[in-house]
C-alpha cells in the first residue's frame, strides 16, 4: 500500500532531475532490497498514476531487487540468503549472521 | 539518448525527518519505541497495562497512529498518560515528519519514555524510520506462528517481540500455536531480538518486559548507546 507514498517521491525526485538536466527523462532504474522490497505491479501502477500529465508520464520503471547477505559464523563469508533455511554455501553451517539490508534506491535516468 | 547516475535513496525526505527525530530524542536523553504489530494484536491494552503497573517508576506518553479515531488515545489518557492522537486519514503507516509535530504536543520534559503506537499493519510501517531508538513487534498467539517467516522484515528490524495473549494458549483454545517455533525463527532473523511471551489481560510474563524497559530507560537517560 505504501507504493503510493514511493511513486511519489520517486516522481518528485525524477521530476527534480529532469528540471536539473532540461531532458525528457523516458527510463528509471531502481532497486530495493529483501526488507526493504516493492512490488512491482503495484509499484508501476501507482507510479502511472502519479505521473498522468507530468513530464515523466511515459517514463518506464526497471526494478532491481536485492537479495539480503548473510555472514557464516564459522567461516565469516558472505552469501545471499533466499531463505530462512539457507546454509553457508562455503562450509555448510546454518549458523549466518543477516547484513543490513539494500536500501529504497533512485539508481539512474535515462533521458531522451 | 543518455543516462544518468543518481544513487539517492528514494524515501530520503522521511529519512531526514527521522535523522532529526532521533538527534532530538538522544539530546532529551529519552527512550522512544516504536510499536508496530497486525490489528488487533494487543498494542493498546499492552501499553495501558505497562503505564499503570509502572507508575511511579517511570512516567510514560504516547502518540498513538490511526487511520481513523482517537479511541486509543482515549484509552491511553484514562490511565493518566498523555497521548497525542494522529490520523493518518487512510495511509497505512506514521511518518517522520508526524512524529515531529506529535513530539512538540506531549510534555517531555516531564517523560521518560515515549511510546509510539503505529498503525496496525505488519507491512508497511517497518519500511518508515521515525527516529524512534528501537521498534517493538507485537504478535498475539491467535495470528499463527508462521508470521516471522512469512512478515520477515518487521521481525529482522526490532529490538523485542512480544508475544501476546499467550492466556489463550493456557485457556486450550489454541493449541496449535508453538511459541518455541516462533522464537527460533525470529532469531534465525534477528539474533540479538529479546523475545517476551506475555498476556496483557492476565499479566503473565509483564515483569520481564517491565524489567528490561526499566534497563533501557536507565541506559538511554546515562546516555549509553543503545545496541540495537
Ligand atoms: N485474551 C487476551 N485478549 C487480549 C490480550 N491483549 C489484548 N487483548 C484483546 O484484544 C483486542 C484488541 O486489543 P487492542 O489493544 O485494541 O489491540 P491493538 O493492537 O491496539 O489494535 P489496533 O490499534 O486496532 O491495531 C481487545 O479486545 C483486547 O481486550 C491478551 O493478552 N489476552
Ligand atoms: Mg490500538
Ligand atoms: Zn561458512
Amino acid at each position: 500500500m505504501h507504493e503510493t507514498v514511493i511513486a511519489e517521491s520517486l516522481l518528485a525526485a525524477i521530476s527534480q532531475e529532469a528540471a536539473k538536466q532540461s531532458a525528457k527523462p523516458i527510463a528509471a532504474k531502481i532497486s530495493c532490497g529483501t526488507f526493504n522490497t516493492v512490488n512491482d505491479e503495484i509499484l508501476r501502477f501507482a507510479f502511472t498514476a502519479a505521473a498522468k500529465g507530468t513530464p515523466c508520464e511515459n517514463v518506464k520503471l526497471q526494478i532491481e531487487h536485492k537479495p539480503i547477505q548473510g555472514q557464516c559464523q564459522k567461516c565469516k563469508q558472505n552469501f545471499d540468503v533466499e531463505s530462512p533455511d539457507k546454509r553457508c554455501p562455503h562450509c555448510g553451517s546454518g549458523d549466518f549472521q543477516l547484513l543490513p539490508d539494500a536500501p529504497l534506491v533512485l539508481e539512474e535516468i535515462e533521458f531522451e | 539518448m543518455q543516462k544518468k547516475k543518481i544513487g539517492k535513496k528514494i524515501l530520503s525526505a522521511n529519512e531526514e525527518y527521522a535523522l532529526k527525530n532521533s538527534r532530538f530524542l538522544a539530546r532529551q536523553k529519552k527512550l522512544c519505541l516504536n510499536m508496530i504489530s497486525s490489528p488487533g494484536s494487543g498494542k493498546t491494552t499492552i501499553l495501558a497495562r505497562t503505564i499503570s503497573e509502572l507508575k511511579g517508576k517511570i512516567k510514560i506518553g504516547v502518540i498513538e497512529g490511526d487511520i481513523q479515531t482517537d479511541f486509543d488515545a482515549q484509552k491511553i489518557r484514562a490511565t493518566g498518560a498523555p497521548a497525542v492522537q494522529i490520523n493518518t486519514g487512510g495511509a497505512c503507516h506514521l511518518s517522520a515528519a508526524q512524529i515531529s509535530d506529535a513530539l512538540q504536543n506531549l510534555p517531555l520534559a516531564d517523560l521518560d519514555l515515549i511510546f509510539i503506537e503505529n498503525v496496525g499493519n505488519l507491512v508497511c510501517p517497518s519500511a518508515f524510520e521515525l527516529g524512534e531508538t528501537a521498534k517493538v513487534v507485537v504478535l498475539s498467539v491467535a495470528e499463527g506462528d508462521d508470521k516471522p517467516a512469512k512478515y520477515p522484515a518487521i521481525f529482522a528490524k526490532s529490538k523485542v517481540l512480544l508475544v501476546n495473549k499467550i492466556d489463550l494458549l493456557r485457556a486450550g483454545d489454541l493449541v496449535d500455536f508453538d511459541v518455541e517455533r516462533v522464537k527460533a525463527d525470529a532469531r534465525k532473523l534477528n539474533k540479538g531480538i529479546e523475545i517476551f511471551p506475555i498476556s496483557a489481560k492476565t499479566c503473565e510474563g509483564m515483569t520481564y518486559w517491565y524489567d528490561w524497559l526499566l534497563k533501557s530507560v536507565r541506559a538511554q537517560h546515562q546516555g549509553l548507546a543503545f545496541d540495537r
